[in-house]
């Protein structure tokens, strides 16, 4: 996601204007709606409320019916997502190898809960339900990098650099 | 490249197969090996190989299986099999093995007297394996059609396009035995075959490669390993239903990566002619699409599935009418799992008997297990069925890293945690359910007695509570309920009657729940109840947890007037919080993490609990 995020309370028009090519691709058709909203969040980072109106509109469904799909599914953001992820596994095969340990740890340090995005958008913290690496067990995910047992010191220091600045 | 006939085919794979074996070295790539660096490892080779001017192959692969042991390089002409390797070593391997064709002892397995094991077929771990959902994973470049046509692939598609009629080919499927690899076992044929029998058009065929166990990761391993098995076999099942002009595979949101490479797949089967229309020029069309979840467990249920690839919410609706009647858009709809898929080429190729000697009388074939938790060797396994849990755990899993095990919890949230008593039981569908457990999706955790078998249920239990979609009210309502009851337990309040309460909340709900969620989501709780209760009865009698787990929320101190200062409670505290005085034992608050040892040892009953006053 190297594309500027989407603060709050963009505006409407130009929002449009970025989204047509993805939208003019699915109007009027109701039954593309889940790859839709991913191409538009995958845009966007986020699926802001005008956003989620924009694609109403273009499907013909109504914006309850597409906030009822989006809403459902765990992919889909309502809120600005940060600059870095930092994604805790809490897959049966990381939980008894620790990863409980390591939530509290990161939500503790870093000041936000599990699902949270700190308020300067840095970073957002989530849980994930086995990545399929168990055999590295507990695994923490930091924007798509898998990190090695020996490189969760690195992550502390960062985290504790990060709250210097 | 277009391939107009089955003959066409043919004559490719015997040109690729003796094509004189170049020297190939495969690293693996595979999801744990790619973590744990398995991608500087190929390119370290192919500086290195680039830099002596060696022909040799060097690809990258799917996971070869021993992801504890990671990034795993077989060097396939020598027979060297090198674990855990760095890419510093591989100019050492390069010269050693590739330059001058001796071992690099260093890097190869150790077997107990120490000595090295080069080739990977005699390792223990490997050696009680029988791979063949996996038979190409990790031995094949996922990325390049030509190797899988090389290792025979397409050849059953080719078969059946050249000579099987659909009823043949669903006959050969009933005799080997094949069931759905999904988790209840369903037996294939007999899905195909009631497809096949509906008047409806058109069909539609799906395949499940939704994951949504928190602890499995095999149909990830084969979508990422060896795509064109699941291509081919929806192929091959698609022209036994008939009138399926478009199969589509679901794959969970998580993986990347299998959904890049199974693009790649597709984009290369249809070029070869061996997807798309007129395929091998037998007059047979078939296309397949992608799909790609949005991050929902229930979506993994057949009907669930189906609305979500509509466009709706992932709810599961009540059946019947059954998917084969009404499935997607209201068709006829076969769906089966990844596994499943990747199973019938190898049966059309070898024979539905072949595939029926494998395994046991009601369950052939082999299961593919995610085997991981406290044992030594974690990873990718695949063994026959009817294989019983102790040799999965000490043969292949190697035993305990340290302490004793206690158990292991098999087929993810909806199954159960099965005792060391019962670990001579053999692995198949209906056995498993027979002592409470199930196949599942096949995961396998084994647990040590550092795991607390409460906190294990209540995991699996939160788990499945999230998850629930809410639509029917035993399963949104009571999974709810029995977790606020674990909840309360594992806090060090549980009550006696709280055990009996569970039982008869996850009875009703696995009689009255709606879909395969709500039915299996007790299971954790109830196995647990029925083989370790007395781990419960601690926790709600002694306010203590025996696997020093969970932490109650209030304090333990002693009280003087009982207190025959033995100093048992000092010599259990691993905290250091009991401390000795002039005046006798006390706890240290700020040192003391709950775990109820002390009060446990206790002859005379001298430690008291006090629960936290709620502020
Ligand atoms: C809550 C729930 C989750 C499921 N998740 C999966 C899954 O991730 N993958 C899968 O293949 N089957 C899953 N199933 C089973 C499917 O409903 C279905 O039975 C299976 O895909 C059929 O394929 P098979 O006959 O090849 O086993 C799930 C079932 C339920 C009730
Ligand atoms: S449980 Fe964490 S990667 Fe599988």
């Amino acid at each position: 996601m190297g594309e500027p995020v989407p603060e709050r309370g963009v505006r409407t028009e130009e929002l449009a204007t970025r989204l047509e090519p993805i939208l003019s691709r699915y109007r009027g058709q109701a039954g593309g709606l889940i790859p839709l909203l991913q191409e538009v969040q995958g845009e966007l980072g986020w699926l802001p409320e005008e956003a989620l109106r924009l694609v109403a509109e273009a499907t013909g469904l109504t914006l309850a019916q597409v906030v009822g799909v989006a809403s459902f599914y765990a992919q889909f953001y309502f809120q600005p997502r940060g600059r870095h992820v930092i994604r805790v596994c809490t897959g049966t095969a990381c939980h008894i190898r620790g990863a409980p340990k390591i939530l509290e740890r990161l939500e503790e340090e870093l000041g936000i809960g599990a699902g949270e995005t700190a308020p300067d958008l840095s970073v957002t913290l989530e849980t994930v339900n086995c990545l399929g690496c168990c055999a590295l067990a507990p695994v923490v995910v930091v924007d798509e990098r898998v990190l090695k047992k020996r490189d969760h010191k690195k992550l502390w220091e960062w985290i504790r650099k990060r709250r210097v600045e | 490249m277009k391939l107009n006939s089955p003959e066409e085919l043919f004559a490719l794979r015997d040109e690729l197969s003796h094509r004189g074996d170049r020297p190939r070295v495969r690293v693996c790539c595979g999801t744990g090996c790619r973590a744990a660096g398995g991608e500087e490892v190929l390119a370290a080779f192919e500086r290195e190989i680039g830099r002596h001017g060696l022909d040799v192959e060097v690809t990258s692969s799917g996971c070869q299986g021993w992801c504890e042991r990671g990034p795993l390089v077989a060097v396939e002409a020598e027979k060297v099999f090198y674990l855990s390797v760095d890419p510093q070593d591989v100019p050492a391997i390069v010269d050693h093995t590739l330059r001058r064709g001796l071992p690099l002892p260093r890097l190869l397995y150790r077997d107990e007297t120490g000595r090295p094991v080069p080739w990977r077929d005699e390792i223990p771990f490997y050696r009680k394996q029988l791979r063949v959902v996996l038979r190409n994973c990790g031995r094949i470049n996922p990325t390049d059609i030509r190797d899988y046509i090389r290792v025979g692939g397409y050849s059953a598609l080719a078969k059946v396009l050249s000579g099987m009629s659909p009823e043949e080919v669903i006959e050969e499927v009933k005799r080997a035995g094949l069931r759905g690899r999904g988790g209840a076992g369903f037996p294939t044929a007999r899905k195909w075959a009631a497809c096949r029998a509906q008047q409806e058009r058109p069909k539609y065929l799906i395949c499940n490669g939704d994951e949504g166990d928190p602890g499995a990761f095999m149909d990830r391993s084969v979508l990422e390993g060896d795509p064109h098995s699941v291509i081919e076999g929806m192929t091959i099942a698609a022209y036994a239903i008939g009138d399926v002009p478009e199969g589509y595979i679901y794959v969970r949101a998580e993986y990347p990566l299998a959904v890049k490479h199974l693009e790649l797949a597709l984009r290369q089967a249809e070029e070869y002619g061996l997807l798309g229309e007129d395929i091998l020029g037998t007059g047979f069309s078939f296309r397949i699409e992608i799909k790609r979840g949005a991050g929902a467990f229930v979506c993994g249920e057949s009907t669930a599935l189906m609305y979500s690839i509509e466009g709706k919410r992932g709810m599961p609706r009540q059946t019947p009418p059954r998917s084969v009647e009404r499935g997607l858009w209201g068709k006829p709809t076969v769906l089966n799992n990844v596994k499943t898929f990747a199973s019938v080429p190898v049966i059309i190729s070898r024979g539905a008997d072949w595939f029926a000697g494998i395994g046991t009388e009601g369950s052939q074939g082999t299961q593919v297990f995610a085997l991981t938790g406290k044992v030594r060797n974690t990873g990718l396994v695949e063994v026959p069925m009817g294989i019983t849990i102790r040799e999965l755990v000490y043969d292949i899993g190697g035993g305990p890293r340290e302490g004793r095990i206690k158990a292991v919890q098999i087929g993810g949230p909806s199954g159960g945690c099965i005792p060391e008593s019962l670990f001579d039981v053999p692995v198949d569908f209906d056995s498993l359910q027979e002592i409470g457990a199930m196949m599942g999706s096949g995961g396998l955790v084994v647990m040590d007695e550092a795991d607390c078998m409460v906190a294990i249920a209540r995991y699996f239990l939160s788990f499945t509570q999230a998850e629930s979609c809410g639509k029917c009210t035993p399963c949104r309502v009571g999974t709810y309920r029995m977790l606020r009851i674990m909840d309360r337990i594992v806090e060090g309040n549980g009550r006696i009657e709280d055990l009996e309460e569970l039982e008869r909340l996850g009875r009703w709900i696995k009689e009255t729940s709606l879909c395969g969620l709500g039915r299996s989501a007790p299971n954790p709780v109830l196995t647990t109840l029925r083989y370790f209760r007395e781990e419960y009865l601690a926790h709600i009698e002694a306010r203590h947890c025996p696997a020093g787990v969970c932490r109650s929320p209030g304090h333990f101190r002693i009280n003087p007037e009982e207190c025959i200062w033995c100093g048992l409670c000092a010599e259990a505290c691993e905290d250091g919080a009991v401390r000795r005085t002039r005046q006798g034992f006390s706890i240290d608050p700020r040192l003391c993490s709950g775990c109820g040892r002390c009060r446990a040892v206790c002859p005379t009953g001298a430690v008291l609990f006090t629960e936290e006053v709620a502020v």
